[in-house]
């Protein structure tokens, strides 16, 4: 396997596993962000007082933004700034009534008879996002697929994080859904043939899929069973792991010939093309020692992640901690208000036992640990005298475009540094001296242009007072 | 509901400073005791010694840099420093130079450099060199296993080696002499042996990596072997190099300190491998016995230009 | 050790250093930087913010007397302790914090107009180096925020003092970690 580093982690996914996905019935009110994990906000197209149904497009997509549909039918209340699963962001909030009624009669959508140009545009109606949870617009990186002729889908069921499971669920009980989104995405995005490459901690997934793979016969979609190891979920890692090439830096998976969407992603079109409903939910694991009955739940989108909970048999106590995502790589969240979007894929309700304190910050004592177990190359110990020392070209140097943020050389440390921390702050830095440098410039350059105009206009003036001197000279001579 | 912040990765290993250098001190074990069944109980109490000079001295240097004591008294770095010190001078050695040995590694070669992680030296080999150039005497002369130690203080098998080949004695008329065992130095080479069992087991849990100490013992080995084949009477085999004075305490204990050392795993290949040929130069053709020391302080003094060239490649760049 | 023994000393020591000293000045007049260059490089890493605080008209012109050895490079309050660290890198000199009395650090402001106070007598215009105001005599003056560099030049001009530096707005809001 084409992979460096990399950890091997208790995964802490089986309590949810015991029992089926249950349904998290639709909340009074719900707040949908208009960033719905890309980082990037959809622009609302609907105002307060406006009445919506189930399928109604509220925020059209923009960016790295996908469309935005709403989940029930009712009435928009107010566009606000609300806590969200990155932070805070402007959110549409919308009063249900409780009727799901939806927008227009939904059919099937009979995707065999349509191009894979329309087949695309049909995706992006459909609001598709990376469920895997970074939220990018489904058709825009298919489309790219399309431009550059990448001939691999791969379909991401390596959910190598501990904790998340919600992919192995999906994978479990919508193994034909996954199949069928494959399908479509093989005809929009051109592409030749599927790999779905699932981690071998998952046996019961791997079965699901190929019975569903057996009954779709279709020889461009295989199954590819790869060794458990954090992250290699991760596009970079996985995309080496499966077919021995590395996404360039200054790149994307297209131009080395493939494309990746997570199965929950293909299992989203499965259904929209099925049902013909936009995506209006996900499954979310809600698990963690903090929540009474671990389980995945299908929610929808806008669902504060309290109502999750609640689904789950509520808190065991109070000193618990709530974390979007998994234990590496979550966010701390403001509370439970914060609502469900498209790249919320774990609610996790960690207590102290799951997330035992680190110790004293030590110096560094550069035994290379981190190193072994970065998986992209890096050498963190230089990256993080680089970044405490403010060294641009020492960060350049030692590759932080690269870092993906995955946490391992921070889990291994025996100086416990936060290392991603760092390298984040540093990133940002660097973000901002970039922006810093980029004002200056224009300032320079409107600094030259006002000295131009300037010396043009005492020219002008100039040549003016020779020209009236001239004439008063050749009338008048003599008098003052 | 906590909502303290905690910035992603939310879970660590627990590894720590403190549990890698106790690893350490553990696997020094059987080395002492190797020392004590060969000496007597004298090693014991050098190593006692050291390991309060050491904290003594690590306690007032963190005062003088008005830094607070903790976490840094209790991490162990400092005992392992003074135990590969107490380990590698003759247990001979009068305590007071032991003690100035100590105090001069911790102060000076890791203090005055900024303190832990920071020192571009082995602290250790800093003592031991100021300790060999200043008292070249006591520090050369190590007893004969076992016996009454005033009477017989002699020559280690590596000194008369030298002395022997300068002297135009064959191999084999050296090699019967009193100093030398089965394989290398009488009583040393079970003090190498001690040594490369602890080695193993810090291999085997990971306290350290085996690029270092395979490289080492490479650099040494191959260069020894080599050089015995076509001139079998003038050089030592490479069984006798690497069973012979410090070679395995060096590779597993003294080369692989990981802050002096190279960054990556290729630099730390080339860094051992440096450090074995050193070592069996300066043995061979150089002006003292024991090359590990000044062999370990030289490659310290490449490490920037080894870490310049040995940068690993980084995913999505082609190699450079 | 006897007197003609230390003196050839002396004078093999003496004539060694003149020969380095003699072979490192010839070094140094021939990989002497472009000073066009070097001007460049330096005026690269101000921040163009063309305030006068360091007492020449502009961030090129300091450039230059930096270039030429007449000026210091603690001289730019809003380049900061950046710009000095970044110019003492490229100049191989010692790095100082700001002298004070060419003006202090402060965190990046823009100009605001009180509109309310304003009278459109067009003083601010010409003093602005970037031209970042936009106004007619007796007509509304206004500061473009992005354009402005916060150099306070238009500040003095003003005879009804309506001119006032506050926080620009956050172009970028931060993430929040929780």
């Amino acid at each position: 396997m084409n992979v460096r580093g990399g950890l091997q982690l208790k995964s802490h996914k089986s309590r949810p596993l015991e029992r089926p996905i249950r349904v998290v019935p639709a909340p009074a009110t719900l707040v949908l962000a208009l960033d719905q994990g890309s980082g990037e906000d959809a622009v609302a197209v609907v105002r307060p007082g406006d009445p919506v149904h189930v399928g109604t497009l509220v925020g059209s997509a923009a960016g790295a933004a996908a469309a935005l549909h709403s989940p029930v039918s009712g009435t928009v209340r107010e566009i606000t700034v609300r806590p969200t699963p990155r932070g805070v962001g402007p959110c549409i909030v919308i009063d249900n009534d409780g009727r799901d009624e939806p927008a227009t009669p939904v059919l099937p959508l009979d995707w065999h008879a349509l191009d894979g140009t329309t087949l695309l545009e049909r995706i992006a109606t459909a609001g598709a996002a990376g469920l895997g949870g970074a939220a990018f617009p489904t058709a825009a990186k298919l489309a790219l697929a399309r431009t550059t002729g990448a001939e691999l889908l791969l379909l991401n069921g390596a959910e190598c994080e501990p904790w998340i499971c919600c992919d192995d669920a999906l994978m479990r009980e919508h193994a034909a859904d996954v199949v069928l989104g494959a399908q479509v995405m093989l005809t929009a995005a051109g592409a030749r043939h599927c790999v779905i490459a699932i981690e071998d901690d998952k046996p019961l997934a791997v079965a699901a899929v190929e019975s569903a793979l057996g009954t779709a016969s279709d020889a461009r979609i295989a199954i590819r069973v790869l060794r458990a190891l954090f992250p290699l979920g991760a596009e970079g890692p996985l995309v080496a792991a499966v077919t021995g090439r590395e996404v360039p830096h200054d790149g994307l998976p297209p131009h080395v010939g493939v494309v990746c969407q997570n199965v929950g992603t293909a299992a989203a079109i499965g259904r929209f093309v099925r049902d013909g409903q936009p995506v209006t939910r996900r499954v979310v694991t809600v698990t963690g020692s903090g929540v009474r009955e671990p389980a995945n739940v299908e929610a929808r989108i806008g669902t504060p992640i309290g109502d999750l909970v609640a689904a789950c048999g509520g808190y065991t106590g109070t000193d618990v901690r709530p974390i979007a995502g998994g234990s590496l790589t979550g966010r701390l969240v403001a509370g439970d208000e914060v609502p469900v979007t498209k790249g919320l894929n774990c609610v996790l309700l960690a207590t102290v036992a799951d997330l035992p304190a680190r110790g004293p910050e030590m110096p560094c004592i550069r035994c290379g640990d981190c190193a072994s177990a970065c998986p992209a190359g890096l050498l963190p110990q230089q990256l993080y005298v680089a970044a405490r020392t403010d060294d641009a070209d020492g960060l350049e140097r030692f590759g932080l475009g690269a870092c993906i943020e995955c946490g391992c050389c921070d889990y291994v440390c025996p100086s416990a540094i936060p290392l991603t921390a760092r390298f984040r702050a540093a990133r940002e830095r660097q973000h901002l001296q970039a922006l810093e440098r980029r004002r200056a410039l224009e300032a320079k350059v409107r600094y030259e242009r006002h000295q131009h105009r300037l010396a043009e206009q005492a020219e002008a003036e100039r040549r003016a007072f020779d020209e009236a001197r001239r004439r008063a000279g050749g009338q008048d001579s003599g008098q003052p | 509901m906590v909502t303290n912040t905690s910035a992603p990765p939310h879970v660590v290993a627990g590894f720590s400073v403190p549990r890698v250098m106790y690893q350490v001190l553990l696997a020094l074990v059987p080395v002492l005791a190797t020392q004590v069944y060969l000496f007597g109980l004298r090693p014991l109490l050098l190593a006692a010694m050291a390991g309060v000079t050491a904290l003594a001295c690590e306690a007032l240097a963190l005062r003088l840099r008005q830094r607070s004591p903790q976490p840094f008294l209790r991490d162990g770095s400092v005992l392992v420093t003074a135990a590969l010190l107490a380990l590698a001078v003759p247990p001979t050695l009068p305590q007071w130079q032991l003690a100035l040995g100590v105090a001069t590694a911790v102060l000076i070669g890791k203090h005055a450099y900024g303190g832990l992680g920071q020192n571009p030296f082995n602290p250790a080999m800093v003592g031991y060199a100021v300790l060999l150039v200043s008292f070249p005497l006591e520090m050369t002369r190590w007893p004969a296993p076992g016996g009454e130690w005033d009477a017989m203080t002699g020559a280690t098998a590596l000194d008369t080696l030298r002395t022997g080949l300068r002297q135009s004695y064959t191999m084999q008329e050296i090699f019967a002499g009193p100093a030398f065992g089965h394989m290398g130095a009488a009583g040393g080479e079970w003090l190498n042996l001690a040594a490369l069992a602890g080695g193993l087991y810090l291999l085997v849990r990971r306290i350290v990596r085996w690029h270092i100490p395979v490289a080492m013992l490479a650099g040494i080995a191959v260069p020894a072997a080599l050089f015995q084949l076509f001139d079998p009477g003038a050089h030592a085999s490479a069984t006798f190099h690497l069973a012979a004075g410090a070679t395995m305490l060096g590779a597993f204990f003294i080369a692989t300190d990981p802050v002096s050392a190279a960054t990556s795993d290729r630099g730390r290949l080339f860094y051992g491998a440096g450090i074995g040929l050193l070592t069996w130069i300066i043995r061979t053709w150089g002006g003292f016995p024991d090359g590990v020391a000044f062999a370990v302080l030289i490659m310290n003094l490449a490490v920037p230009l080894i870490d310049r060239y040995t940068v690993p490649r980084i995913y999505g760049h082609a190699r450079q | 050790m006897n007197g003609v023994t230390i003196l050839t000393a002396i004078a093999a020591a003496a004539a060694l250093a003149a020969a380095l000293g003699a072979v490192l000045g010839w070094v140094a007049t021939r990989l002497r930087r472009d000073p066009d260059a070097l001007v460049e490089q330096i005026d690269a890493l101000l921040p163009q913010t063309q305030c006068g605080q360091c007492r020449y008209p502009g961030c090129r012109p300091y450039a230059d007397a930096i270039a030429r050895g007449e000026a210091g490079i603690d001289r730019c309050p809003p380049g900061g302790e950046a710009t000095v660290r970044a110019l003492a890198a490229l100049l191989d000199r010692e790095p100082r914090p700001v002298d004070p009395q060419y003006g202090v650090t402060k965190p990046p402001l823009v100009a605001l107009i009180d509109e309310d106070r304003c009278i459109g007598c067009a003083l601010c215009l010409p003093a602005c180096p970037v031209d970042a105001i936009v106004g007619a005599p007796r007509l509304m003056h206004t500061v473009l925020a992005s354009q402005c560099t916060g150099c306070e030049l238009c500040l003095a001009p003003c005879p009804v003092d309506c001119i006032g530096m506050v926080e620009p707005a956050a172009q970028h809001p931060a993430r929040a970690w929780a």
